[in-house]
């Protein structure tokens, strides 16, 4: 069943009328300014459009209602007390420039959350404006440029990359006029070392790392890199994808980092929304403090709250949206940060931990190849169906599709680039025995379904609303926006 | 343990199955030096009833204050169906729709977003939306520079009556990129940029002008001949635009002889409550020769194996997971739930109510403005058309003002003197469709009252 | 087995030239190129006019997976582009030595096609890989 799209609803002259306005009102723009075309947008009832939206939802897979082991995304359990409370009336219509005296409240779940994300990442100083991961990332080597800039050092021009690392570090060293340069890994996962030594130099601005990397595995010569890219006067980025793996048991200031940025989309539970909105919290070190993107919350000697601006920091890398980033997200992982406490920031790293690791064991002793079959799993690990894909011809797409059949969301796929034909799968600590157990269940069916029928693999998936989507013409014969003009 | 469903057993099973003595094991591999202890100053939790009793505590100190104030971020009404949906958890729990078939229904309003986009502003494509309306206005300049292959100046030329906080947010993103920002001065008579501005520009290399439409002041651009000349120079014309204003005005990609390029703004008028400045979402829309270069994703409609037409990602190889150190932007998110609210509360208004929505914010906004010039020692300052905000001059400083009616519960507008010290005593105030007559004569009688001392004096 | 035809000249990083006479060339993606990169969806082609230097990215081919970089095989001036391939990427899967071809370039140096590999050479070169 296809749901129509909204615009095939639409009727000429029909209204939600209980929803603006009515009558005629005296306002009108001169005539030279005047819109002349249509709006575009469908004419529908409330009712129409409830139902539309509605049936829409149901067409998705979501942590409500399926298993979601997207690897290096953190999909645990977004808690519903954080949407009810962060959607509290007084927060929703707070506007962002209210005076400081009628923001009390909410400035001080702000500056609680910034003292909590100190304490838990082991940083000297955080800002919450960034407004996703690769914000915060972005944030954190443009305050690594002005460091070395404020130090009248302006030969520094690369950053070092792992080559396992995310996309956006690359990306995000390019944004800052950098030249990122890409680091190899060793064949036990960690960053080699020997590399690294000999790309370090009089260039180096800095080092991006993920650790645990996106490997799956704890880097465990943290501590000499570090040491090696301080002596190279460089600093070190801590990208925080993976920070649910160690929370609470190794923090990241005490790996020697100097600044991090925190995925809380991730980490501290707030709801991915089909893609956004996210939230990069940095935190950083003493040398990095003045640096920070600015509105910081700052707490005055009688206790008062305020924010902190060009004034307070003027080597600030400057401000990075319009207010302060996405209050309404760090509101929910103020609330979920308050839930779990000193005592459940150790738990989710053991948990998701625990979870990874057992799944590790079960899908290994059912025949599946871990990449890193000697190391611990972090919170994540990598499956490679090399093998497989050489013996049967499956790859890591067909057990992707097929898995949702089974109804568990697939992991991520193809990535990191390194390993080939992979899944990094990524259970989190919130899932039960018994969901482990059913992805274990599938994956074994899928399996041998790869060695006794291939082609019907091939074909999956047969119980979405779509069958696998045609992405070659999606980009050739681009349509990206409704034109019943073309349609007809 | 909140949120953890593991029983005795199930640990114990799990380990044995890890081959491991303890879950302290499985962190066997980080250095016990590096190892941290307890995290004495975060606080102990809290249950859900416990902390729902606090978050009540700290929102009712702070109140729900009366907003006259606009200056980016508008109060309109959401019908309370869009947030009911929005919070479904099939739309509030997913992530971004890569696994296209288990992600249908994201896809498919992204799609009747970007359709309503295109149409609200006139332009061939829209992506999935980005952070908020100054982050667009960044990544729409630095889409220009990669645009316009014929300037090589990197140079743009940025009115002064954009943002304020716009302008250093473009400073913030740009700067490493080696962009030049040049100040168009406004007329200080009309408060918007007389084409006089320009003319010291001509003939010289131009990568974009920026339009805003309403500018800050509230007031609407000769934005014809602003187009028009950005072209006859070679520089690429950027709309920043408010959509609700789109809804009376004309269309960017009508304005002057071919229409802008490119076109971003703040959605947030667009069903994001205000929420202390975020999640909001920025729009960005272009001609079709530029897609290649539009930042962001894009959802395209393509068919599947039986030839069922179904919706997935698109042109992803211009993005940072493909691309890496080459992408067109380091950005990975969209506002995906920002632009669910948006699409379904652009589909319950409907063109007549978003239309309706434009009106009654200008003329009450009008109203507040008829009202408050009464007051002796008030005065309007620019003599441009307006939509819904306005600068009103005072004879006094507006700081206490605004403090003072903070006290009272009302949000009283926005100083301009620190961010444009030549508008001395300046007030930039907004009334939207939420605002009746007597929000605003209550509004007008507060502020009487507080003005009479400071001008007697 | 791809084609490789044995009137042109290859570099190893895939593409492949051809001698027009007068100090002209032109230059395209190999058929184990287009192969190993799947189905395009986008070609970005130089500017006419552009400088090009041996190993220098001189343009894009997009497939819906993976955005490779074309390095020129020769230093010269590029004096033609396949305006075609804008609408129809896919003429490099179909016809990688034809009408798939990407620019022509003036050489800087006539004998600079010397140090490329030929038709023996490339096959070897992608039968190692």
């Amino acid at each position: 069943m296809t749901e129509p799209l909204i615009f095939e609803h639409s009727r000429p002259g029909r209204t939600a009328a209980a929803q603006f306005p009515a009558g005629d009102i005296d306002a009108a723009v001169p005539a030279e300014l005047a819109r002349t075309s249509g709006l575009g947008l469908p004419e529908v009832s409330e009712l129409q459009a409830v139902r539309h939206f509605t049936r829409l939802s149901q067409r998705n897979f979501s942590i409500d209602t399926h298993f979601y082991p997207l690897g290096s995304c953190t999909m645990k359990y977004n808690p519903r007390a954080c949407n009810r409370l962060a959607m509290l009336p007084e927060f929703l219509s707070r506007h962002p420039l209210a005076p400081v005296s009628a923001s009390q409240g909410f400035l001080a779940c702000m500056f609680d959350l910034q003292e909590i994300l100190k304490e838990v990442t082991g940083m000297k100083g955080v800002s919450l404006t960034p407004m996703a991961g690769a914000q915060g990332e972005f944030a954190g080597v443009a305050m690594i440029r002005a460091y070395h800039e404020a130090r009248g050092d302006t030969e520094r021009t690369e950053i070092l990359v792992p080559d396992a690392a995310h996309g956006t570090n690359p990306a995000t060293a390019t944004m800052c006029g950098y030249v990122a340069r890409e680091i190899p890994t060793d064949a036990n996962g960690d960053v080699d070392v020997e590399a690294l030594k000999a790309a370090l130099g009089p260039k180096t601005a800095g080092i991006m790392l993920t650790n645990p990397s996106t490997l799956g595995v704890f880097e465990r010569k943290i501590s000499e890199i570090s040491k090696l890219v301080h002596q190279a006067g460089g600093l070190l980025y801590y990208d925080g994808a993976n920070l649910n793996a160690i929370l609470g048991k190794v923090r990241p200031g005490d790996m020697g980092f100097d600044v991090i940025h925190m995925n809380l989309h991730k980490t501290f539970s707030t709801p991915h929304g089909g893609g956004g909105p996210g939230s990069g919290a940095v935190g950083v070190s003493e040398r990095l403090l003045p640096f920070m993107p600015i509105p910081v919350v700052g707490k005055a000697a009688d206790d008062s709250y305020r924010w902190l601006d060009e004034d307070d920091l003027p080597q600030s890398i400057g401000r990075l949206s319009g207010f302060m980033g996405n209050a309404g997200v760090l509101l929910r992982a103020y609330v979920y940060a308050r839930m779990l406490g000193r005592d459940g920031m150790h738990r989710v790293a053991e948990f998701a931990a625990l979870n990874a690791n057992y799944l590790m064991a079960r899908l290994r002793e059912a025949g599946f190849d871990p990449a890193f079959p000697d190391r611990r799993a972090s919170h994540e690990f990598i499956i490679t169906l090399k093998r497989q894909n050489k013996s049967v011809g499956v790859t890591a797409t067909d057990v992707a599709k097929r898995l949702l059949d089974h109804g568990f969301h697939a992991p991520t796929v193809y990535f990191p680039l390194l390993v080939p034909e992979c899944l990094l799968i990524e259970p989190t600590e919130t899932e039960s025995k018994e969901a482990l157990d059913g992805f274990i269940d599938a994956m074994i069916a899928i399996a041998e379904e790869a060695e006794a029928d291939i082609e019907q693999l091939r074909g999956a998936p047969y119980t979405m609303p779509v069958r696998r989507l045609d992405d070659v013409r999606a980009a050739r014969q681009l349509d990206v926006r409704y034109q019943p003009e073309a349609a007809a | 343990m909140p949120f953890i469903p593991h029983t005795e057993s199930d640990v114990e099973q799990m380990l044995g199955a890890i081959d491991a003595p303890s879950i302290e094991a499985l962190f066997d591999e980080i250095p016990a030096e590096l190892r941290c202890g307890r995290l004495d100053r975060v606080p102990e939790g809290m249950t859900e009833m416990e902390i729902t009793r606090l978050m009540h505590e700290r929102a009712d100190a702070d109140g729900r204050p009366l907003n006259f104030i606009g200056a980016g971020a508008y109060e309109h009404h959401v019908p309370a169906a869009v947030w009911e949906i929005v919070s479904r958890g099939e739309f509030y729990s997913a992530y971004t729709p890569y696994q296209a078939e288990a992600s249908q229904g994201t896809l498919q309003v992204i799609y009747e977003f970007q359709t309503m986009m295109c149409g609200l502003t006139g332009l061939d494509v829209s992506n999935a939306s980005l952070y908020d309306g100054a982050t667009a206005l960044a990544e729409a300049l630095l889409m220009a520079v990669r645009a316009n292959r014929k300037s090589k100046s990197r140079r743009i030329l940025m009115p002064r009556s954009v943002a304020p906080v716009y302008r250093q947010v473009v400073e913030t993103i740009c700067s490493t990129q080696g962009l030049q920002l040049v100040e168009l001065a406004y007329d200080p008579a009309t408060g918007t940029t007389p084409e006089a501005a320009l003319a010291e520009h001509a003939g010289g290399d131009i990568t974009a002008v920026v339009i805003p439409h309403p500018n800050f002041f509230g007031c609407f651009e000769a934005v014809d001949q602003l187009t028009d000349w950005a072209h006859a120079n070679g520089a690429l014309a950027v709309a920043l635009v408010n959509p609700v204003a789109l809804a009376l005005t004309r269309a960017p990609g009508e304005w002057g002889a071919q229409g802008v390029d490119i076109c971003c703004g703040e959605g947030q008028p667009l069903g994001s409550p205000l929420s202390s400045g975020g999640p909001y979402f920025g729009f960005m829309t272009c001609k079709q020769a530029l897609v290649r270069q539009l930042p962001g994703r894009i959802v395209g409609r393509t068919l599947d194996l039986d030839g069922k037409p179904g919706f997935a990602l698109t042109l992803q190889a211009r993005e940072q997971h493909i691309r890496r150190g080459k992408a067109t932007s380091n950005i990975c998110t969209n506002q995906g739930l920002l632009v669910t609210a948006a699409t379904i509360h652009m589909s319950i208004l409907g063109p007549a109510g978003l239309q309706q929505v434009a009106r009654a914010s200008m003329a009450n906004t009008r109203k507040l403005v008829d009202a408050l010039v009464e007051l002796p020692g008030v005065e309007p300052v620019f003599s441009g058309t307006r939509f819904h905000e306005a600068v009103l001059r005072f004879d006094q400083p507006v700081r206490p003002l605004i403090d003072a009616l903070g006290g009272r519960g009302i949000v009283g507008g926005y100083a301009l003197e620190p961010v444009y010290p030549e508008l001395k005593h300046c007030l930039l105030v907004c009334a939207t469709e939420t605002k009746t007559d007597a929000d605003i004569d209550t509004y007008v009688q507060t502020l009487a009252a507080l003005m009479r001392p400071a001008s007697a004096a | 087995m791809s084609d490789i035809p044995q009137d042109l000249k290859f570099a190893e990083s895939h593409e492949w030239v051809r001698e027009e006479g007068g100090g002209l060339v032109t230059v395209g993606i190999s058929d184990h190129a287009q192969e190993a990169l799947g189905d395009l969806v986008y070609v970005e082609v130089p500017d006419v006019g552009a400088a090009v230097t041996v190993g220098d990215a001189c343009a894009v081919v997009e497939s819906v997976k993976a955005a490779s970089d074309v390095y020129s095989p020769v230093d010269g001036e590029v004096v033609a582009v396949n305006e075609a391939l804008a609408d129809a990427p896919e003429l490099i899967n179909s016809e990688p030595y034809g009408e798939g071809w990407i620019m022509q370039v003036r050489l800087a140096d006539a004998n600079a096609l010397d140090d490329l590999l030929d038709a023996e050479g490339y096959a070897n070169a992608i039968a190692d890989e």
